[in-house]
């Protein structure tokens, strides 16, 4: 049985206006299904933030279709999207965009602010999240006292907390040395283990190459995808 | 699936709302509090103006209530032909037999000035003039000696003065102490009493009183009086002061100007001075500054924060989140500052109306007013930076960091 499929694009296409108008997609075709781990690589400049973007419905596209949870998005308004995003979607910023007066419990509990969780049940879901991170102890820290990697991991547990149906990891290593950039990976992958659907983007190719499942964008378009075989049948399609 | 598609909508709870809008200024306090302080002085000016005004007021009307609106004064004014008009010598008796009247006092113009010693040159009154006064005057008007006694049935045919407040300040006499003199038309006069302000008979201050016979025998005074201070029975008022002219001066009663001190009193109660208006629009430039203030800071922070504001969009909250977020934050700031205000305004009026005795008065315009227009400054000033801060785009938010 093929799982369901979380994230769906077709002819997706991008062009931002000005003269002359940059073409940052160019028809990317694209399924995720429920379970999946991938990276979507690129150089910068190949569009992938633009297709993080799309798909994170940040951003509409010019034209194609996009699905998410089989909700197009161009049928959804924008509180409707804005809904998607709170029960759906969880990111993972390089900058990590933690708040910095707030401890690590109300950070990660923040993730279901929009979804209208009273702030008891956030906590105790944040609590369950910061655990699954490793920093459970550090629940009444602020970001301001952890390194880097630790804020990475508040930020993955915040992304995590609404248990969303896909998560989106803008280079998520960016800002990391090799070494704690490498446990954030371990992190990610044992996330995914456990039931979680990741797509990881990244410029950095050998990252890349531990994912179950390597997508590579150039110039707005998917030249290379190893789940996915050239008569279109699906190589890797559950972990 | 049903038609939505299994999704609720975003939400944010009303209690999030609140940790929302308060997060930011708890995180810059500083830069809260400085720009609340510009509403807080303009909303403290206005409370303490009206706050003021209104104390001022009362205690005016306090003060008139305890020197009772029952006087009626009978001035002698100028005859037809232009002449110092003189009210017959037995004028106050006459008064004194209308029913309602309760107590009748009088005095009359020397026409003498007083001087501290023979030798100071006469041309130097000092605008003091120099009234006989019969006894009961203290008692009829409603002030009180401060210092030493009044005229008595013995000492009003004797070179005895004794000194309203105004005079006895000009004349340099602080309290009787006993054989201090005045130089009166070529005699010596002894100083008996000092008498407290008078705010009904304002023209007692600033005299110096002799007993009417003392007045007659050193002082060439015809005896004639040029003033009558009438106490009637509260309710007869009216009644009294339409034939008090007709009574005093049977036979030129327009000679006879009658009037109520206490109204005039009463009038500058109810009166507000243009110093009031004028701190009162003063307040209102500092109130709309303070407002323009708020915006500012309003229009910075969206800047400063559009990371937060991606971040926010990223998490699921609406455009409609983030506007009532930033509005929120506008108002709370503005309304803290309003709420500050008041306070001030509330405690320099308190201060100040303790210090001169008065009941303190905030009328409910003043604080109610102060707060409601904080808010609507805060509504007004925040509105466009947080409809800006919707409109950002969340790429455009999350990109610039």
């Amino acid at each position: 049985m093929t799982a369901a499929a979380v994230l769906e694009l077709a002819g997706v296409t991008k062009t931002y206006p000005g003269s002359p108008p940059v073409e940052a997609l160019r028809g990317v075709d694209l399924t995720v299904r429920d379970g999946e781990m991938l990276a979507i690589a690129g150089p910068s400049g190949s569009g992938k933030s633009t297709l993080l973007h799309v798909i994170g419905t940040l951003d509409r596209p010019t034209s194609g279709t996009v699905r998410v949870t089989g909700l197009a998005v161009a049928e959804l308004s924008d509180q409707r999207l804005a809904a998607l995003r709170a029960y759906r979607i969880g990111f993972v910023f390089q900058q990590f965009h933690l708040t910095e007066h707030a401890t690590l419990l109300d950070n990660v509990g923040n993730g279901l602010l929009y979804a209208g969780v009273p702030v008891a049940e956030r906590r105790r879901l944040a609590t369950e999240a910061l655990d699954r991170v490793g920093l459970a102890d550090r629940a009444q820290a602020r970001p301001t006292m952890l390194s880097g990697g630790q804020r990475q991991r508040v930020a993955i547990a915040r992304a995590l907390v609404g248990r969303p149906s896909i998560v989106l990891a803008d280079e998520p290593t960016g800002n990391l040395d090799s070494r704690t950039g490498a446990s954030i990976i371990e992190l990610l992958l044992d996330l995914h283990a456990s039931g979680s659907t990741i797509v990881v983007i990244t410029h950095d190719t050998a990252l890349a190459d531990r994912m179950p499942r390597r997508v590579d964008v150039l110039d707005g378009r998917i030249v290379a995808d190893n789940a996915v075989a050239p008569n279109g049948d699906t190589l890797v399609a559950r972990r | 699936m049903n038609g939505n598609g299994g999704l609720p909508p975003s939400r944010l709870r009303p209690a999030d709302l609140f940790r929302v809008a308060t997060a930011g200024l708890r995180t810059r306090r500083l830069r809260a509090g400085l720009s609340a302080l510009g509403i807080a002085i303009g909303v403290a000016a206005l409370v303490a103006v009206l706050g003021l005004s209104a104390s001022s007021s009362a205690g005016l009307l306090a003060q008139i209530d305890r020197l009772g609106t029952n006087l009626l004064t009978a001035t002698s004014g100028s005859s037809i032909t232009g002449d110092a008009a003189k009210m017959p010598v037995a004028a106050a008796s006459m008064i004194g037999r209308i029913p309602p009247v309760t107590a009748v006092a009088q005095t009359g113009e020397t026409g003498q000035s007083v001087y501290r010693t023979p030798l100071i040159p006469k041309i130097q009154t000092g605008g003091i003039s120099v009234k006989a006064a019969s006894i009961g005057l203290p008692q009829t008007v409603g002030t009180r000696v401060v210092s030493g006694r009044y005229l008595n049935a013995a000492t009003e045919r004797q070179p005895v003065a004794v000194l309203g407040a105004q005079a006895a300040k000009q004349l340099g006499f602080g309290q009787v102490t006993g054989g201090q003199k005045v130089w009166i038309g070529n005699h010596w006069f002894y100083l008996a009493g000092i008498l407290a302000a008078d705010p009904l008979a304002p023209e007692i201050d600033s005299s110096v009183l002799v007993g009417f016979p003392a007045a007659e025998k050193y002082l060439d005074f015809d005896g004639h009086p040029g003033e009558l201070y009438v106490r009637a029975v509260v309710d007869q008022v009216q009644a009294v002061q339409g034939v008090l002219a007709a009574t005093a001066n049977p036979e030129s009663p327009s000679e006879i100007t009658v009037s109520q001190p206490s109204a005039a009193l009463v009038a500058r109660a109810q009166a507000s001075s243009t110093l009031t208006s004028l701190f009162l629009g003063l307040g209102a430039v500092a109130l709309l500054v303070g407002g323009v203030g708020v915006a500012n800071i309003m229009v910075i922070s969206v800047l400063e924060r559009r990371g937060e504001i991606g971040l926010r969009r990223a998490l699921g909250s609406t455009r409609a989140h983030i506007r009532v977020q930033f509005l929120g934050e506008a108002l709370l700031l503005s309304v803290l500052g309003g709420a500050a205000g008041v306070l001030f305004g509330a405690a320099a009026t308190w201060i100040y109306a303790a210090t001169r005795g008065w009941a303190v008065v905030v009328p409910p315009l003043a604080w109610a007013g102060g707060l409601a227009a904080s808010l609507v400054i805060g509504g007004v000033a925040g509105l466009l930076p947080a409809i800006r801060a919707a409109r950002m785009p969340p790429t455009e938010a999350l990109r610039t960091l």
